[in-house]
């Protein structure tokens, strides 16, 4: 009875962060939603929200979610091995690797993409060092191919964070185990591994697929104004266009496809833990 | 012999994800020594835009306000972060699921909207300036240190600090003798990870300055129009080796003292 | 080790934000003070000290990339800006929805400074020359690589005859992309007219899998790295490209394009008019619009500046355009609310093509 009345109490605590995600998270969305359901007239429409059928921002819609889903599937199949690796060489135990991995984020990600951008470039970086060798130059610059590198170099990080996470805490003696009972590699990882790193999998999907879903600056910076995503029709709605109603209905619309395709990947989560993403 | 060679790959792996991640890094670091100010020209070494730089007061300035505006909003985040996480861990089920669903929107929602959003809210009630960026930076900071708190609050053992409130120890002093050392690496890092979101973010800061602030962000999304200052490229070339001098000297200073105890 | 290591960047962190000069907040409310909107990197930053330390008017300056941009911020009301600096169709704009100023341009001592051929230019957006001040002028052309280009290139049909695909890089603004297919199908570019924009649309579509990229003034980079063979771009860019690479040359094409004139206007938000005014005065005498031109290298209207440039500048088109080349190019004006959304919708569609 008393532990209970201390956990009620405690409760309190979230006062300050209730008042702040009240304050400066909910209001705002309400400031959104009024723009996206309210016309000039002031009256109630739902055009801005249906305004995602059109077939020229279904077309972005589709494109966005390729992107997003191709970065996720890239980042997974990359970091997998890596955490294993790093797993294997007992390295980043220390935390040097993982900070390793957080200072390119440091510097600053606009410069971060000019550089990708010089590098992908006809007559840039790789081809140069392609044409070296003799190899004829690819033609990646302003194509879905590099803003698939720009998301991916972005978000890989995101990926990889809580993935170690998950996979430095299980227990070696398990997969020994495993081992000893006639369990090859492959085996260990689904059986063992998989599993058990499900949480910071999870993580990791929702961390990375957000972000590259609703981007536009890589799609700006690395597609060569050639390839229109969803977030690149928003931001030009707003800041291009001055139709804010527009603008809002399309976030509005692509909030809650964000937030269906996450509930149906969380499904996936049965014990609802979320693992941390350090 | 086989775990040799899958060292040496993994290794390798290693190598490969790394030089990925830094590839773009050393292409700022060379263009900080190129002279020609076209960044697509090679016009040879120099070491001006480093000299130009310090005496740059525009520069100096978005680095100070840039610096400042991550380390205010990291700190009052973490503060306000990790006292929320634990006050909603101990809510009911329900209202714990709901209030963790509104902690995610500010990171399902672009950039963009959350930036236009806030300044359509700021404008009513209050001027923008350094306040508002500050303030919005404090709003996205906040779900990234709940989510790295909440699993450490999960894990810690909930009795350990029952105990001590059993044997007299008043909250506040269970509070942080008990609770907040189990935490400890938990707030550390979302206190990092907000960091350096603040200073990697541009589109909300955009949005939410008032004139005359500057952060780096907004000061080399301003210079695209006419060509980024190659000073840019000095400065975070700077940044860049001051912060892995740092990492380099906590990794390896203790690991040679040690050494030299071993002798 | 963790915990160290954080403790460690922490202090490094900290060491940084004090090392940097403390930074104060710049919320001193002054009442001599002005608060300006410009285009990124389009004033040189010691003018505005200069005009600080001449008048002890403080500046507080904000800055962005494009025209509609600055409209969404001003709109806000957000901040309240004093002087803004934007382009033409921009200004009549916001002189029809009553947002600007009246300016006493006679009482400006140096207003002869600026050419009166820019007066009459600034006249078409700004009937009797009321409400804003010319600042830097241009030209929407060709840049092109001679090298790689045969052929003289004098009409906006080279971009369209297929011949260099994949070297074509295209304006990533809406008026300025249109621009170029209209004035090569012979319309006006500030045409109202549903069925010529949708000609132009079917033109641009066509063009679309020979463009190699969208880009605004990045483009000038990827010429001079030779990217690309040809960009359409602003008259300044094409300058500063031919300085980096002399194998570029620019043209005006003979269909005409757009003569794009950015002027400074006061808002209605200014309450201190005669410190505006100075401002504005101050930026037509001979020695700052000297610095600026310096600085940022686009064609002037002030008179003083273009008497001292050199011989071999005075003849440079993207610089000093001939008088017969501008003779077919049109200043861009405000469009209609059903013309701008058309062109909204027909943007996108090309862009999601």
């Amino acid at each position: 009875m008393e532990k209970k009345k201390r956990l009620n109490k405690r409760t309190w605590l979230s006062a300050p962060y209730l008042i702040w995600i009240v304050g400066f998270t909910i209001i705002p969305l309400v400031v959104i939603f009024q723009d996206a359901f309210v016309n000039a007239e002031g009256s109630f429409t739902m055009d801005n929200i249906l305004a995602i059928f059109n077939p020229i921002h279904m077309k972005s819609m589709i494109l966005s979610l390729a992107i997003a889903a191709g970065c996720t599937v890239i980042c997974i199949l990359l970091a997998y091995p890596l955490v294993l690796a790093l797993r294997r060489l007992n390295m980043g135990r220390e935390g040097f690797l993982v900070f390793g991995l957080i200072l390119p984020m440091w510097m600053n990600f606009i410069l971060r993409l000019l550089a990708w951008q010089m590098i992908l470039s006809k007559n840039g970086i790789l081809n140069m060092i392609l044409g070296f060798f003799g190899i004829a130059p690819l033609p990646i610059a302003n194509t879905w191919l590099s803003i698939l590198i720009g998301v991916v170099y972005d978000y890989l990080p995101f990926m990889i964070l809580p993935l170690y996470n998950a996979i430095s805490e299980i227990d070696e003696d398990i997969i020994e185990a495993a081992k000893d009972l006639g369990a090859g590699g492959f085996t260990v990882f689904k059986k063992i591994i998989l599993p058990l790193s499900m949480p910071g999998l999870l993580s990791g999907i929702v961390m990375v697929f957000v972000p590259s879903m609703t981007s536009f600056v890589v799609a700006d910076v690395l597609g060569g104004g050639k390839i229109q995503l969803i977030g690149n029709v928003i931001e030009q709605e707003f800041t291009k266009n001055v139709d804010w109603g527009l603008g809002s209905g399309l976030s509005v619309s692509l909030m809650i496809f964000v937030l269906i395709s996450m509930a149906f990947t969380m499904k996936n989560d049965p014990e609802g833990k979320e693992s941390a993403i350090w | 012999m086989v775990d040799k060679i899958k060292n040496f790959l993994s290794r390798f792996y290693i190598g490969i994800i790394l030089f990925f991640l830094y590839v773009p890094i050393f292409v700022m670091i060379v263009l900080s020594f190129n002279s020609s100010r076209s960044r697509v020209i090679w016009g040879g070494f120099t070491l001006d835009w480093y000299r130009t730089l310090f005496s740059s007061s525009e520069v100096m300035q978005a680095l100070s306000t840039t610096m400042i505006l991550a380390f205010t909003s990291a700190i009052i985040a973490t503060v306000i972060g990790t006292v929320g996480a634990i006050g909603i861990s101990a809510m009911r089920e329900r209202n714990y699921k709901i209030v963790l669903a509104f902690t995610n929107i500010p990171m399902l929602n672009a950039d963009i909207v959350t930036g236009i959003a806030l300044m359509l809210w700021f404008v009513r009630f209050m001027p923008l300036g350094f306040g508002s960026v500050l303030i919005a930076h404090i709003t996205f900071n906040i779900p990234y240190v709940i989510l790295c708190v909440m699993p450490k609050i999960k894990q810690m053992n909930l009795s350990i600090y029952e105990a001590a409130r059993d044997l007299g120890a008043n909250s506040i002093y269970a509070f942080v003798k008990i609770t907040l050392p189990q935490l400890m690496s938990g707030i550390m890092a979302g206190f990092f990870m907000a960091f350096t979101m603040s200073m990697d973010d541009f589109a909300i800061t955009y949005f939410t300055k008032g004139a005359g602030v500057n952060t780096l962000s907004t000061m080399i999304y301003s210079q695209i129009r006419k060509g980024i200052k190659p000073e840019m490229y000095a400065l975070s070339t700077i940044i860049f080796a001051f912060v892995f001098l740092i990492l380099l000297a906590v990794n390896y200073v203790p690991k040679m003292k040690n050494a030299r105890k071993c002798k | 080790m963790k915990k160290r290591l954080i403790s460690a960047l922490l202090a490094g962190c900290v060491l940084i934000s004090f090392l940097s000069g403390c930074g104060k907040s710049q919320t001193k409310e002054s009442k001599n003070s002005l608060t300006l909107f410009n285009y990124g990197e389009y004033i040189d930053p010691d003018v505005l000290d200069q005009f600080t330390e001449e008048t002890g008017i403080e500046i507080k300056y904000e800055e962005a990339l494009t025209p509609e941009e600055m409209y969404t911020k001003y709109k806000s009301g957000a901040i309240k800006y004093d002087l803004m600096c934007t382009s033409d169709y921009m200004i009549q704009k916001l002189i029809s929805e009553e947002e600007l100023q009246k300016i006493d341009i006679n009482s400006m001592q140096y207003k002869d400074n600026i050419d009166k051929k820019y007066w009459d230019l600034s006249a078409e957006i700004d009937p009797g020359n009321q409400y804003s001040v010319p600042y830097f002028w241009g030209t929407l052309g060709i840049l092109y690589n001679t090298k790689k280009v045969k052929e003289p290139v004098d009409s906006w049909e080279v971009l369209f005859h297929h011949e260099y695909s994949g070297e074509i890089i295209m304006q990533n603004s809406i008026r300025d992309s249109y621009l170029v297919a209209l004035k090569y199908l012979g319309y006006s570019l500030n045409t109202e007219n549903e069925s010529e924009l949708r000609e132009a649309q079917d033109l641009l579509l066509k063009q679309k899998k020979d463009v190699q990229a969208y880009l605004v003034d990045e483009a000038r980079d990827e010429i001079v790295a030779e990217n690309a063979i040809m960009a359409v771009i602003y008259s300044g860019e094409a300058y500063l490209a031919e300085e980096y690479n002399p194998d570029l040359a620019y043209v005006i094409p003979k269909e005409g394009s757009n003569l794009w004139l950015d002027s400074w206007c006061v808002t209605k938000y200014c309450e201190n008019m005669d410190a505006a005014q100075q401002f504005l005065d101050f930026l037509c005498r001979a020695d700052i619009a000297q610095k600026n031109f310096d600085y940022i290298y686009y064609s002037t209207p002030n008179k003083a500046v273009i008497d001292s440039l050199s011989e071999e500048d005075k003849s440079n088109e993207a610089l000093v355009p001939a008088e017969d080349a501008t003779a077919n190019c049109e200043i861009s004006k405000m469009q209609s609310a059903e013309t701008t959304k058309l062109m909204n919708m027909l943007w996108k569609e090309l862009k999601a093509e």
